[in-house]
């Protein structure tokens, strides 16, 4: 019986295209990725169940860490330069252009208003370095105090941007009198919504979280 | 698609005397490229769910100093459950908001314990909340309410946790107030007589 040819096929594929579409997703993902911001310090939030993700912009943060130190930033380098020319004219702080500068494309801040001028004198590397050693941003429990600085920061900003929204990212073993004073420094700006940065972790099983997202799931 | 015609058919046609050089192939064998693509792009994708941070959000009660003391007071006891928060991600608890300076509540201490922890507590006193409500000893608009204070020694992740409980067990109204002295006096007392054990 004579064999039924079968034309030979190549066992080559064209990987041209996948190769295209991989360098595609690539670029996307390389564009869409957005590296940390450089923390002054390091910072190790609690977790909670909550899944809201943090906003991208127009933002506030507060960092604490465990020995109670405040640092303040802003997103937007514009933002930071109107912010820094307020907090100029509001303090007196007799900054030069160059200095302001600085402050717009430098870190989270943790200096007081006095040492302020000459820190952003500075180059970033040694900037980085006094950050480590800063004693925080000053805070009070009353907004009216002079040396409730982080008060004259976070009414400043708000001034420059009305939709800042405020995040505390605070180190879990901060003791709870340094966050009361935040949070009542707030409060008398009466800003009574603001947001914990926390890690994400599970709902334990069995609670009435865990039941209603199950019945959302569920219902879906 | 991205391959090249390379038969050289079309082309002037060369004499005879003159060898043919051996034709290469142009392909080229694209497969370690979408390797390594795919690789990076997994890395990528990773980096971005990652470096979200998650937040939650916290909404302090409006605070006037306008409001008269009756109006402030407004809580019934019977849906309380006050928490301290101590030293040593210490919890202590008592029901009602120990607003009656002679008889001093019945305070127990508990932690952030999986089992017998503050979920449990705060649980019964959902469930006994529920129960007043069906019995009618309780209105309809009245809300198992936790009153969380945090004293001095207490952390940041002492609050945070507790907060994250009353999401977990969805108690819906719950307030952060500073610890008055006596509170004060009973942790100190619970932590002599425990000590003295």
């Amino acid at each position: 019986m004579p064999k039924a040819k079968l034309p030979r096929k190549s066992t080559h594929i064209d990987m041209t295209a996948m190769c295209d579409v991989a360098f595609l997703l690539l670029t996307f993902f390389m564009l869409a990725t957005k590296f940390k911001p450089e923390e002054p310090v390091v910072v190790k939030t609690p977790s909670s169940i909550s899944d809201f993700p943090l906003p991208d912009e127009n933002i506030m943060l507060l960092t604490v860490d465990a020995k109670g130190r405040i640092f303040f930033s802003i997103d937007n380098k514009l933002k930071r330069k109107a912010l820094i020319e307020n907090v100029n004219s509001e303090r007196s702080l007799n900054l030069t252009d160059a200095e302001m500068n600085n402050f717009a494309i430098g870190a989270s801040l943790g200096i007081q208003f006095n040492q302020l001028k000459s820190y952003l004198n500075l180059s970033s590397d040694k900037q980085a370095e006094i950050g480590k050693t800063a004693s925080g941003i000053p805070v009070d429990t009353s907004v009216l105090s002079v040396n409730n600085e982080l008060a004259q920061w976070v009414k400043s900003a708000r001034n420059t941007n009305p939709l800042l929204r405020i995040c505390i990212k605070a180190d879990g073993e901060a003791a709870y009198p340094h966050i009361k004073k935040i949070i009542s420094t707030l409060e008398g700006w009466k800003i009574f919504k603001f947001n914990l940065i926390t890690n994400m972790r599970a709902i334990p099983e069995g609670t009435a979280a865990y039941e209603q997202k199950n019945s959302v799931a569920k219902a879906e | 698609m991205a391959e090249m015609d390379t038969s050289g058919g079309g082309g002037h046609k060369k004499g005879p005397g003159v060898k043919k050089g051996k034709k290469l192939s142009t392909r080229i064998d694209l497969t370690p490229m979408v390797d390594l693509g795919f690789l990076l792009i997994t890395f990528f994708m990773f980096t971005t769910t990652l470096s979200k941070p998650k937040t939650m959000e916290i909404n302090m009660p409006y605070k006037d100093e306008k409001l008269t003391e009756e109006e402030k007071n407004k809580l019934k006891a019977s849906v309380a459950l006050t928490v301290l928060l101590s030293k040593d991600h210490r919890v202590y608890y008592y029901e009602g908001i120990g607003d009656n300076p002679e008889v001093a509540p019945d305070l127990k201490i508990t932690g952030f314990k999986a089992k017998d922890g503050i979920r449990d507590v705060i649980i019964k006193k959902k469930k006994m909340v529920d129960g007043l409500k069906r019995s009618g000893a309780l209105g309809p608009k009245d809300e198992t309410t936790v009153l969380i204070k945090p004293d001095v020694n207490s952390t940041y992740s002492d609050l945070v946790n507790m907060l994250d409980e009353m999401s977990i067990n969805d108690v819906k109204v719950y307030a952060i107030i500073d610890i008055s002295d006596v509170e004060k006096g009973f942790i100190q007392a619970t932590e002599a007589a425990s000590a003295g054990q």
